[in-house]
């Protein structure tokens, strides 16, 4: 009876990807895994970065890209703190990877006692980089950016915000509101995107900062109009919608979405991740995705992501500062 | 008469050969799943997500909700058997169901707990089909300052749960709470009771090991404690005759059935519900109205049936503002809106109008797996008699082995094994100075979902307490729950007053 989960899920991936055995041939001195790999996710079951995690693995399995399943675990706690600990202490480095977005950024600088340092990480792939917008409901009646800011200086602290986790995107870009507009909006921190596009549609907030991929269910029902979005351009799926620079602010903020391999991974395991999200992200469901939630952001791997990762740390460095959360 | 005929459409769809091989696969591996100690619900949709990437959309849905509802049924087989909840939402089940197992009444259990979930299943889909829409905008309506509310009157509900000795069910509570608040504050984003930066504190306490460790562990070495292993759990008769007297008797708790298909509909679709707190608060109010409630936690049937009643029927509940709104009610659902993306589907507000195919074979299903999942779970009780069968120094080993796999299943990490068995001594050294260990559960079920909601309200009101009174929804609900957690402190007031009269005179 002691059936562990890890059998139920090697017996699954069995069954999905049939008497896979061989896998792809490839050269003969390639690096191949040898055991399932572990896929952590940093954050909860269901959220943004859950989902795009998941629809990785369904591309790796349904295309047979892999010769071993990807085994995921959701690591969710402490803003992330969590998964990069496992990651960091893996028994196999070579066979433990995890899907990061900017918790991976702001958590090692909060709280500096993890003794994370995310140079550390192989820089497998940054799939995409999502897009945030600036959301209010349309019983608001606001319908514009400028309508925006008089009604939420109007309104002081009475005006909320709503966003997911605490000193994470959803507040620093609040926070970069009120610094740069002399507004005083009231954050109000919930667990997920998801949650927070809920408390919008019925009204409990008055905006909040959605990813579109979270919004835009209620998007296209009509119930919640985006004002501003938080890019250098404008998105192709809300090309009505201004961005900030056109707003007189030269400000855009991302989050990645990207792979990295545990501290301590082989070259040879880091190569051939790189070329198995290589083509996780030609594939045409990625595209397809990328395109009908609103991503951004270009494949980027090796040096080129370390050198994105060093300037992003810097960036949330500065604005965390700026905001207090730390020293 | 629109709605009859799509959903006439939807059953259809429903019947086709291979939906109706997959439903009955789902719900049989369901039922497993269900009753593995530490597999429940979600990770059986999650593991089994990838594979139906060989079917078309529709028909991997409604695998997955077979999968769903299987599971539902399942997780009280161990409850009743082994005392063990099977999954989350089958702790209630346990309060009962155990008992009555062991005075030799497990197929009473068995059997009211698939009528009762076949029922509740049956009133949630009713429910479903006719009011989707407007019951999506009651799930909006409730900000944060309602489902505070609502928690706080599950509590009030519970105040009771724990006998008579109040002092005592109060530390419960709070025990649990301490419990609940362990891991990411996520109002200040800062880790809480980590005990020195013990890392598996991090995600928090998972409620499921602590409900293994007090039922699975906790409960065996009572059991070992107080029969020094003479037990047998049930007369070996098993007929047919004998599962339909069972199902005669259990009409005894369609008071239960009653308010557990209801009420666990209506919290199933809150978002941040989900079927888990459904039961908690379903077997707490069945409780409450019951002429007898003494007899429940020793083997009451309407104490089995109601929680199995709402679990059925929250998860049909939470599909409802997965489908309309987009917005998980249950971490299951919260898997299944994963899959959703994945098959290139956009749950929310338009997916009845452009999906209507996909949306009513789905509802179709509802029906169809509800009714396989009874058939199918009816047919196994003989063999989950039979388990109980053997002597408890047989199953003693089984339900300990079957405990650390639930503990280890849950989160994948071995600190929870240790915390778990920690829990299960504690419960038992609990048990024997007669502390009830039900509350404790309840809070650390309903904590994590009671605390941010407070602290967002009183952001809101600038730490006015006044919200919850001020509003139309809110209010009402708050005041009852005042009274409700008040009214054991006037009784007991007034039986003091009685007993000092008596002294006196």
């Amino acid at each position: 009876m002691a059936i562990s989960r890890r059998h139920i899920l090697g017996l699954a991936g069995a069954l999905s990807i049939g008497a896979l055995v061989a896998g792809l041939p490839g050269t003969a001195a390639a690096w191949e895994p040898t055991k399932p790999i572990d896929f952590i996710i940093m954050a909860g079951k269901g959220g943004g970065a859950d989902k795009m995690a998941r629809l990785m693995q369904a591309i790796v399995e349904s295309e047979k890209m892999a010769s071993k399943p990807l085994v995921p675990v959701n690591k969710s706690g402490g803003s992330g703190a969590e998964a990069l600990i496992a990651a960091k202490g893996a028994n196999d480095p070579d066979h433990t990877i995890m899907v990061t977005l900017n918790s991976f950024f702001t958590t090692p600088l909060r709280q500096p006692k993890l003794g994370i340092d995310i140079m550390t990480f192989a820089p497998v792939g940054r799939m995409a980089e999502d897009t945030f917008l600036l959301w209010v409901h349309k019983d608001s009646g606001i319908k514009t950016f400028e309508e925006f800011l008089a009604k939420a200086k109007a309104d002081g602290n009475k005006w909320v915000m709503g966003g997911t986790g605490k000193a994470q995107e959803d507040e620093l870009l609040t926070e970069f509101l009120n610094n740069n507009f002399g507004l005083s909006i009231k954050y109000v921190p919930y667990k997920g995107g998801g949650t927070v596009a809920k408390q919008l549609a019925g009204k409990h907030i008055n905006s909040s900062v959605n990813n579109p991929s979270e919004a835009l269910g209620f998007y296209e029902s009509g119930d919640v109009v985006p004002l501003v979005s938080f890019t250098a351009e404008r998105l192709p799926l809300f090309p009505d919608v201004p961005t900030l620079k056109e707003k007189g602010k030269d400000f855009s903020y991302g989050m990645q979405r990207a792979v990295v391999g545990a501290p301590g991974m082989s070259a040879d395991a880091e190569k051939y991740f790189q070329d198995l999200f290589a083509k996780v992200y030609n594939s045409a469901k990625w595209q397809k995705y990328r395109k009908d939630k609103s991503l951004f952001g270009d494949l980027m791997a090796g040096d080129a992501l370390k050198a994105y990762w060093q300037e992003q740390r810097e960036r949330h460095r500065k604005m965390l500062t700026e905001m207090g959360a730390i020293k | 008469m629109e709605i009859l005929g799509l959903l006439l459409d939807g059953v259809f769809i429903a019947l086709d050969p291979l939906n109706i091989m997959l439903m009955l696969i789902g719900v049989a591996l369901g039922l497993f799943i269900g009753a593995m100690p530490g597999l429940g619900s979600v990770n059986g949709v999650a593991i089994l997500l990838p594979a139906t990437f060989l079917v078309p959309p529709a028909s991997a849905m409604i695998f997955l909700a077979a999968i769903y509802y299987g599971a539902m049924y399942g997780g009280a087989i161990s409850s009743i058997t082994l005392g063990i909840p099977g999954a989350s939402t089958a702790v209630a089940t346990t309060f009962d169901g155990r008992p009555l197992a062991l005075k030799g009444r497990a197929d009473l259990a068995l059997v009211t707990a698939a009528v009762a979930s076949f029922v509740g299943g049956s009133v949630a889909n009713v429910l479903f089909t006719a009011f989707a829409p407007p019951l999506a905008s009651v799930a909006l309506d409730f900000g944060d300052p309602e489902i505070f509310a609502l928690m706080l009157l599950a509590f009030a509900t519970f105040v009771g749960l724990g006998g008579d000795d109040i002092p005592k069910t109060l530390f419960s509570i709070f025990f649990g709470l301490v419990m609940a608040s362990v891991g990411l504050d996520i109002m200040t984003g800062e880790p809480r009771l980590i005990f020195g930066d013990i890392t598996g504190f991090m995600h928090g306490i998972n409620f499921l090991v602590l409900a293994i460790g007090i039922y699975g562990i906790g409960e065996m070495l009572w059991t070992i404690d107080s029969t020094r292993g003479n037990l047998t759990m049930t007369e070996a008769v098993l007929s047919i005759r004998r599962i339909l007297s069972a199902c005669r008797e259990s009409i005894k708790g369609w008071k239960g059935t009653a308010i557990g298909s209801f009420l666990g509909f209506f919290v199933g679709i809150l978002p941040a519900a989900g079927a888990t707190p459904g039961s908690l608060m379903a077997y707490g109010v069945t409780k409450m109205v019951s002429k007898n409630p003494k007899e429940f936690g020793k083997g009451h049937v309407g104490g089995v049936a109601a929680p199995e009643a709402a679990n059925n029927s929250a998860s049909t509940g939470a599909m409802l503002p997965m489908l309309t709104l987009g917005i998980p009610g249950s971490p299951t659902t919260a898997i299944l809106l994963g899959g959703m993306v994945i098959w290139g589907l956009q749950p929310g507000p338009l997916l009845f109008q452009t999906q209507t195919e996909f949306v009513w074979g789905l509802i179709g299903s509802f029906y169809i797996s509800n009714l396989f999942a009874l058939i199918v779970n009816l047919a196994f009780i003989p063999l989950f008699i039979w388990m109980l069968r053997m002597p408890f120094t047989v199953l003693a080993p089984m339900i300990f082995v079957l405990s650390v796999v639930g503990g280890y299943a849950a989160t994948q990490d071995m600190h929870d094994v240790w915390l778990m068995l920690i829990f299960g001594v504690g419960a038992y050294l609990l048990r024997k100075l007669d502390y009830p260990v039900a509350p404790a559960v309840l809070a650390i079920v309903l904590g994590p979902i009671a605390e941010p909601k407070l602290r967002q309200s009183l952001l809101f009101s600038s730490g006015d307490p006044m919200i919850f009174l001020e509003r139309p929804i809110s209010g009402p609900i708050t005041i009852i729950a005042i009274i409700l957690i008040l009214l054991p402190l006037f009784k007991l007031i007034r039986d003091k007053f009685k007993a000092r009269k008596a002294a006196a005179g």
